[in-house]
């Protein structure tokens, strides 16, 4: 019974302007390197199946798209994919939007460039850590270019405070003995909770023994916006995009 | 332009409570120094399983109790020991995760999944016995034949070396042995025609620095053990037998720094119980070799079943110890072996110094002067004593320089009856080579073993013993290491594959196949405390301090224990 009434939900179609820029430019980008030999440039490469027009026979929802990729056609002669889910998303974004923005009219963002900023000007690496270089304060990034997209990347750059996880909110103690501590929140019950401390070590603390204890909604992270210029922080979200961890 | 970033953080670097310190070699080298950790797999390089902590006392262990438990979400026995690092615990759970605790309060700080490939083949189970750790690094060998290393702060992936092939049977089970700046490992696969190897990779980078193959190729010394098959072999017999000789190494090895030699146990010749298809003395299987640690060159080796055809192996831990030999001090290493003798060598240069039997055994009736055991295979169809699983295991046994005794568990009185059947090799299947039947003496005839039948007991079971003591049971065992003799026994109704750590305030903790935890005085042999954890204990128990208290950890079933005093 249950699943009849899922069945009968009407399916909710995404409107283009809820896809980011960012997550349109990267699924450009990977469109270009994975999909256009097949679907072609302009997505009517494949015969019966046009996909800038924006209506899919095999898929309605976003996340039918993804499984469409993911598994293939293989009676059909389409292979399946292994795409991350920052892969994805940008396909997608770019699926939904491919028939109003021309490809090539789409810049995006240089990695090295990025590179350059992650490790220089923005002093990325003062908080988070990639491929063992850099402090745990912050979530490490070595493999968050599989675990995220472009679109969140743009957004938390800008609005940290926003899109920060709830888990990772700050967390301020102070013991009974009166040594203060601030971390990163990794875990916590209602008795203890468990945090990255700002030298990058795991600490415990049973909150009976805490003379204070407070988790903030703010993130430590301070906003971006007006220090990097939009080709720099677009630069930034390219390179984050590229952190596909240990292969 | 460099940007303000985490401001609060900054401000506030004051923190650590607990001071976590890098892991150098040097403390790996003096781990016994700072009994409130516990940084390798046996506790330290000489592998004694013995803690500078006590705080827990015969006087006060009454009083023990439970402080936390963590469950694994993955079913399967669990034969991990953890390490503890400053205030921080390290598991490995089925198959391959990772998890950090608070080691006071068993909380989780992160936990990290390895995505195996679908080739592993084990043989008896996806099991992980632990971590190595240097610097901030932890290291984990995985059931498809990787290495990867681990930040151990944040669980992040560092880097992954494939070290075998596990569509051939090749797996990784063993805890690393990590020494200097190199990361020891050898390969599981006895029971599927591998050809075993121990190799060291550089911590940093995980790049393989030295392979020694435990079966040795053409032209190798030990290779000419590999016998020619015999013209007029009326049986199987597989000429390159040693391509997949077996040897796998899953106990991890001891190290002592003064010979810089590290010491690894390896086990069944392949195929596991048929030793006509591979004649000769199969080297280095079923034996301890010593190998330098910089080069991985042989420096000795002693086998202490030629020609094994019972799978007993000599997957032990090496126990290092400095003790008194008829008179004289001796760099020893004692060994209580699966197949029922308790060995002293010589850890410089490998000389036999002792061999005794600590169970009834029936395959062998005494040593040459060179320390070759005498074989004695029973006839067809008759029970070899011990069996299967052996006088011993991989259970990790204990040396106490407090009492000078020697520790290990034991199975007593139990029998198999082996049978051999001819196995060509192929890539991937199973290379038993025969079989093998629990032996229950009939009453009145102890030679006749009660037929097969359904209900017959078997080697695995659940909570009810339908097993009993007519097919063997378990105890904890005590001896004088310079001669074998035993000095008190521990007997359990059930078997048990729990090892031992004792401490400075002399007790003993460990455990069994019936579930129970027991701590018992380490002089006596006399039972203190125990708990019934419902369920059977496959691991050997540690004990560890955080906020400045002592705690055990044992795992039973799905659950880490942790144990302690009250406040």
């Amino acid at each position: 019974m249950a699943l009849t009434v899922i069945a009968q939900q009407p399916v909710m179609q995404e409107h283009p302007e809820a896809y980011p820029k960012a997550d349109i430019q990267y699924g450009a980008r990977l469109y270009g390197e994975h999909c256009d030999r097949c679907h072609g440039a302009n997505g009517a490469g494949v015969s019966g199946v046009n996909l800038a027009s924006g209506k899919f026979r095999s898929a309605t929802t976003d996340g039918q798209l993804k499984m469409v990729i993911t598994n293939g056609f293989p009676t059909a002669g389409m292979p399946p994919f292994r795409f991350d889910t920052a892969d994805l998303t940008g396909l997608v974004a770019w699926l939904r939007n491919m028939n109003s923005i021309d490809r090539g009219s789409m810049k995006a963002g240089d990695p090295a460039r990025g590179r350059a900023i992650f490790e220089g000007k923005a002093a990325c690496g003062s908080c988070h850590r990639v491929n063992g270089k850099g402090s745990r304060k912050g979530p490490d990034l070595s493999d968050i270019g599989t675990l995220r997209s472009a679109g969140y990347f743009e957004r938390i750059l800008v609005d940290p405070n926003g899109q920060l996880l709830p888990i990772n909110r700050p967390v301020h103690v102070v013991t009974r003995e009166g040594k203060a501590v601030d971390g990163r929140r990794l875990n916590e019950d209602t008795y203890t909770v468990q945090m990255v401390d700002g030298e990058g070590h795991l600490q415990s603390f049973v909150k009976a023994n805490l003379r204070e204890f407070r988790i903030s909604t703010k993130s430590a992270m301070t906003s971006y916006r007006g220090e990097l210029q939009p080709d720099e922080l677009a630069d930034l979200v390219a390179y984050m995009l590229t952190l596909k961890g240990v292969l | 332009m460099t940007l303000r970033r985490y401001l609060g953080m900054a401000l506030l670097a004051a923190g650590s409570l607990a001071a976590q310190n890098t892991v150098t070699p040097q403390r790996l080298l003096e781990a016994s120094k700072e009994p409130g950790n516990w940084l390798t797999y046996s506790g330290d390089y000489s592998s004694h399983r013995y803690s500078g902590l006590a705080k827990i006392t015969p006087a006060n262990v009454k009083g023990l109790g439970l402080a936390w438990v963590y469950q694994s979400p993955v079913a399967g026995s669990w034969e991990a020991t953890p390490l503890v690092v400053d205030g921080v615990m390290y598991i490995t759970q089925r198959p391959n995760d990772v998890v950090a605790l608070d080691a006071a309060t068993g909380r989780v700080f992160w936990s990290y999944r390895y995505n195996n490939l679908e080739d592993p083949r084990v043989c008896c189970g996806a099991n992980n016995r632990g971590l190595g750790v240097l610097g901030d690094t932890l290291f984990m060998g995985t059931l498809d034949a990787s290495l990867v290393a681990l930040d151990r702060h944040n669980g992040h992936l560092l880097w992954k070396t494939r070290v075998a092939e596990a569509k051939a049977g090749y797996s990784i089970t063993v805890a690393p042995l990590v020494v200097k700046d190199k990361v020891i490992v050898g390969v599981g696969g006895g029971e599927w025609g591998i050809r075993g190897f121990i190799a060291a990779y550089s911590a940093a980078t995980g790049k393989e620095l030295w392979r020694f193959y435990t079966v040795p190729g053409p032209g190798e010394p030990g290779h000419e053990t590999w016998l020619p098959c015999p013209t007029d072999s009326k049986e199987y017999c597989d000429p390159e037998a040693w391509k997949h000789g077996g040897a796998s190494v899953w106990v991890t090895g001891s190290y002592d720094p003064a010979t810089n030699l590290t010491y690894w146990g390896t086990g069944n010749a392949g195929p596991d119980y048929n030793p006509v298809q591979r004649p000769g003395d199969n080297l280095y299987t079923a034996s301890v070799v010593a190998l330098d640690t910089d080069t991985g060159k042989l420096r000795w080796h002693y086998q202490f079943t030629p020609g094994d055809r019972y799978d007993y192996d000599a997957v032990q831990v090496p126990v290092l110890a400095d003790i008194q030999f008829q008179g004289k001090p001796v760099k020893a290493m004692l060994w209580a072996n699966r197949n029922g003798n308790y060995y002293v060598l010589d850890r410089v240069t490998g000389k036999f110094l002792l061999g005794k039997p600590f169970i009834k055994v029936n395959w062998m009736s005494g040593f040459d002067t060179n320390g070759r055991p005498i074989q004695t295979p029973q006839p067809v169809g008759q029970p070899t004593y011990p069996g299967l699983q052996g006088g011993t295991n991989w259970y990790s046994p204990s040396y106490s320089p407090r009492t000078g005794l020697m520790y290990f568990p034991i199975w007593e009185d139990q029998a198999i009856v082996f049978s051999r059947i001819p196995v060509a090799y192929r890539e991937g299947n199973g290379f038993g080579g025969g079989g093998f039947q629990p032996f229950v003496p009939s009453v009145g005839d102890p030679k006749k073993g009660i037929p097969t039948a359904a209900g017959v007991p078997n080697l695995r079971r659940g909570p009810i013993n339908d097993w009993t003591d007519a097919a063997g049971h378990g105890a904890m065992l005590a001896v004088d290491p310079a001669t074998g003799e035993p000095k008190w026994k521990f007997s359990m109704t059930d078997v048990t594959d729990v090892g031992a750590v004792t401490t400075a305030s002399d007790l003993l903790f460990t455990g069994g196949r019936e579930g129970y935890m027991q701590v018992l005085h380490a002089r006596t042999g006399e039972l203190l405390w125990k708990r019934n954890l419902g369920a059977q204990m496959l691991n050997s128990p540690i004990t560890f301090e955080a906020g400045g208290k002592q705690y055990v950890a044992v795992m039973a079933g799905l659950g880490l224990f942790v144990f302690g005093l009250p406040e």
